[in-house]
């Protein structure tokens, strides 16, 4: 991947980092008496487009670039960065993030070697490097597409955000790494009037992908998919309150698995014993249908990384196998603190952040059912295709998520829309009461991202059909429930 | 005028001027800087220190009404050349928006109109990272120490922060502004019965460092706000009066925020578009938007186009009388700009908020509560549950079961339904509890019935 963006950190850009500067860095780091410590430089490009009203209304682009430095004392991290590469604006970072250790003796950073890396997002033309006309195009056809599709089609807001994360990993313990991270989502929002209603619809997807995406995903599917959701919601009526049987959708549901079950899963939570998993690998902790895994190599995914923030290189990891909990996603630190190697989910939102572990791609493997079996399992309760967004509490897995599509099912088939449908409950009793699983596990298109302590990054979901036996629907029809 | 605002002011005016030689009709730059320092501690050992320092440059150019926005953090020559560059190319790609451009020059303030607003503590930077981790671990110590049930802790964070900006436009204006801003989080975390945790926490936020709750304060009541959720168990499904305390019922100003923004009302993304000047609450609901009060955290003597700050009755006593408008959305639904404009860092320009605020009534919570035979207290809610377009709201929320008037116990994993129309107008009580740690601001108020949907 060549571009015309590039890091000034690059070799060969106009500050070139190497590993000679970098160990001279990493020394300065750790005079303290630090026992570890890491350069993280990052640039990012991006770019963004915004179709509204018929019209490009507005065009951006921003460039931020800077180094982070941590150094580490124990449980203890110091943090410092800085924006410009100068060798005094570096040295002082390095010397700021040095004061949290206080005393000790000096430790000398390992020789820096460079290792080679997976190649998972092989994007050979970055939309950034795309001339803007094009990306303004595959706009003016969703938007077009959109306002053909339906009379009532009154309002369309579509667009193409892109970005270009370049990073050079450099730590005490010899880890010398750069990766090149492109990601593009494309989005759409329309609004449908009938008589005095009004109701909103959206799609989007993308992923670590150059604008090929939309040889397989084009912008009229999108505009196609959005308006039928809108229009759908015209006729949703209000849902029903109460504890129900719930089917959740392939493919976005995995969102509600992400927030429920992920995120205890976080190695962090573990180590300081503040989740819900706590102490319990080895248990059973959810129905045996249940195998969850967290795959950051799947080529071009949202989520998927070739290298994590911290040089270590993420794989495959199966977190819970047959519903007995096996381990957890780590970063550096609690790695060593449980005694493991990093499994590579140390992320951070850029060189302002320090890293935390993080999902890439959470799946829930499918199972054996056929979904139209699972339907026709329900007498009557809630199916949840399309989600809006969630959130947990980590420290028990309480979690509530709200749905922009959801049904009811009666007598095993869909009837009715549903309107301001939420899914409440904890995370752990609905793992156990997963009761069907579907054999058609398919992954998001890529739109999600995750937020932990204010940090944000791109990841992916997965999951098939699953059915729970009882989940809170919060609706507004009491005694709607039987 | 400090050295490093003037350092800002030349670096925008130069950026707006190389805007205008490049070929931009309109040009307006915002410099940027800021600093600030964070300290955690958990378990009573420090877990983080961090300290920064950070600067940008974001710039919105029009070229006969097409419009671009940029945005760096490379201040070198070339990062700035190509700043502009960037955003005449993008501007060019970018189609004419008959509605764009900057306000009427006879509209933009004069900075000896420029209200001081007591927003900047010069003495906010004295903090060291040592004294920074001191006031963490007074925060947590007093945490832990309240109760043997606090068993664990998700930790204290202190973060002092202060920040500068100018704005420069090529119709004229220039403006600065600079604010600091000191918080302490306290997060414990209790054991339950069965086992299962419960994190909860409280937090104290201010303008100056003198002013913010002593340390040992904030921890206590973290401590007592996680307690009280022991035992929480679900409620059956049923329709109650629900009582939202500050925390939670400044989650609902903020959705009626996002609807009364011009935003939203030009693209028909708000419940509330076409409501002007109707009944939308309870006549014992007045919303004001006021920029203007002095220590406040979303104070602004001007707003991002340059106009004259002013306060805005949004809701009075139950009826819609104005939407937040930039110039912007202010063309698009022929009324005048409110000088609610706000530029991000990153160009961009909108309309939005400083304090909005829902006024405080005359009862105290306690004669609020004690008047609510049964009911919900509301004082956590979880999830996004709400639809703009048609106002549906439905969340999740914890809090507490109201029995003739008195908190009795623990409720949580219920959700709470209601469309916003009908909540805002089935407000039956306002009690006198405002206070002044967040721009959106709510008293303790009651709603007279909601569904809540639980077992």
């Amino acid at each position: 991947m060549t571009s015309r963006y590039q890091a000034p950190f690059a070799l060969g850009g106009e500050s070139p980092i190497d590993a000679q500067l970098a160990s001279r860095l990493l020394t300065t780091a750790l005079e303290k008496g630090g026992d570890y410590a890491d350069l993280f430089f990052e640039y990012g490009a991006s770019g963004s487009y915004a179709f509204d009203e018929g019209i490009l209304k507005s065009a951006g682009r921003a460039v931020t670039m800077g180094l982070g430095v941590r150094v580490m004392k124990g449980d203890a991290t110091g943090y410092a960065y800085v924006e410009d590469f100068t060798l005094e604006a570096m040295e002082r970072a390095a010397r700021t993030a040095a004061g949290i250790a206080a005393g000790g003796d000096t430790k000398t950073p390992i020789a820096l070697e460079t290792r080679a890396l997976p190649s998972r997002y092989d994007v050979t033309l970055l939309s950034l490097d795309v001339p803007g006309a094009d990306k303004r195009d595959l706009l003016e056809r969703a938007d077009r597409a959109a306002r053909a599709a339906d009379a009532r089609v009154v309002r369309v807001d579509a667009s193409i955000s892109e970005e270009l994360r370049e990073i050079l990993v450099a730590t005490s313990t010899g880890r010398f790494v750069r990766d090149r991270q492109p990601l593009l989502r494309f989005g759409i929002r329309v609004i449908v009037e009938q008589d005095d209603k009004r109701q909103s619809g959206s799609s989007g997807g993308g992923g670590r992908l150059g604008l090929e995406y939309f040889d397989a995903h084009s912008p009229e599917e999108h505009a196609a998919e959005a308006v039928r959701q809108a229009l759908v919601m015209l006729d949703a009526r209000e849902a029903p309150a109460g504890e129900m049987e719930v089917v959740l959708a392939p493919g976005d549901s995995g969102i509600l698995l992400h927030e429920a079950v992920g995120h205890g899963l976080e190695a962090d939570f573990n180590r300081k014993g503040t989740s819900n998993y706590t102490g319990r690998i080895g248990e059973q902790v959810a129905s045996p249908l249940c195998t969850v895994v967290d795959d950051a190599t799947i080529r071009g995914g949202r989520g998927s990384l070739n290298v994590d923030d911290e040089g270590f290189e993420p794989g495959r990891a199966t977190l819970i196998e047959d519903g007995v909990l096996r381990g957890y996603m780590q970063d550096r630190h609690s790695a060593e603190f449980f005694d493991l190697t990093s499994s590579g989910n140390g992320r951070r939102e850029s060189f302002k952040s320090h890293p935390m572990p993080r999902m890439t791609n959470t799946l829930l493997l499918g199972g054996e059912s056929d979904p139209e079996e699972i339907l026709r399992s329900v007498k009557r309760g809630v199916y949840a295709r399309k989600f809006g967004g969630g959130q947990v509490d980590i420290t028990n897995g309480d979690f509530v998520f709200s749905l922009t599509e959801g049904y009811l099912i009666e007598d095993g088939k869909l009837t009715a829309p549903l309107k301001g449908v939420n899914l409440i409950g904890n995370g752990p009793d609905v793992m156990r009461e997963v009761v069907m699983l579907g054999n058609d596990m398919t992954l998001s298109d890529g739109i999600w991202t995750c937020g932990k302590d204010g940090q944000s990054v791109p990841v992916g979901v997965a999951c098939p059909t699953v059915k729970i036996a009882k989940v809170t629907v919060g609706g507004t029809q009491v005694g709607g429930a039987s | 005028m400090s050295a490093a605002q003037n350092e800002l002011l030349e670096r925008a005016t130069r950026v707006v001027e190389r805007a205008q030689r490049a070929g931009a009709d309109v040009a307006e730059a915002t410099a940027r800087q800021g600093s600030h320092l964070s300290a955690k501690v958990r378990m009573r050992e420090p877990e983080l220190v961090e300290e920064a320092g950070s600067r940008s440059v974001g710039l919105r150019v029009m070229i006969s009404q097409q419009v671009a926005v940029t945005y760096t953090s490379d201040l070198s020559t070339r990062g700035l050349d190509r700043l502009v560059d960037d955003a005449i190319e993008l501007a060019r790609l970018s189609e004419a928006d008959p509605f764009a451009g900057p306000p009427d020059p006879s509209q933009l303030s004069d900075e000896r109109e420029h209200v001081e607003l007591k927003l900047y503590d010069p003495n906010m930077g004295d903090v060291g990272s040592g004294a920074a981790l001191a006031r963490a671990t007074a925060g947590e110590a007093a945490a832990l120490g309240a109760s043997s049930r606090i068993t664990n802790s998700d930790g204290a964070t202190f973060t002092r922060a202060s920040g500068s900006s100018v704005l420069v436009t090529s119709g004229g204006f220039t403006g600065t502004s600079r604010g600091t801003y000191a918080s302490l989080v306290v997060r414990p975390v209790a054991e339950d019965e069965d086992g299962k945790k419960r994190a909860g926490g409280y937090w104290a936020a201010r303008r100056h460092l003198a002013a913010l709750e002593g340390a040992a304060a904030v921890g206590e009541e973290a401590a007592r706000r996680t307690l009280r959720k022991l035992g929480a168990t679900k409620l059956d499904t049923t329709e109650l009066p629900v009582v939202f305390d500050p925390d939670a019922g400044r989650a609902i100003l903020g959705l009626v925020a996002g609807c009364v923004r011009g935003g939203a009302i030009w693209r028909k993304s708000s419940y509330l578009a076409g409501r002007l000047h109707s009944k939308v609450a309870s006549n014992l609901v007045t919303i004001v938007d006021d920029p203007l009060i002095p220590r406040a955290p979303g104070s602004r003597a001007f707003d991002g186009e340059g106009l004259l700050s002013r306060k805005n009755v949004v809701i009075d006593k139950g009826t819609l009388e104005t939407y937040l408008l930039d110039s912007y959305s202010a063309r698009k639904l022929e009324l005048k700009s409110t000088a609610s404009a706000s530029r991000g860092a990153s160009g961009g320009v909108g309309a939005s908020t400083s304090n909005f605020i829902l006024q405080r009534g005359d009862s105290t919570v306690d004669d609020l509560l004690g008047s609510t035979k049964r009911g919900l207290y509301v004082t956590e809610m979880m999830g996004f549950g709400f639809n703009a377009v048609t106002g549906d709201f439905s969340r999740g929320a914890a809090g507490f079961l109201i029995e003739d008037g008195e908190l009795t116990r623990p409720i949580n994993e219920v959700t709470i339904s209601l469309p916003l129309d009908d909540l805002l107008s089935r407000i039956d009580a306002i009690a006198d509890d405002l206070d002044q740690r967040t721009a959106i601001a709510t008293p303790t108020f009651r709603v007279s019935s909601m569904t809540i949907a639980g077992r």
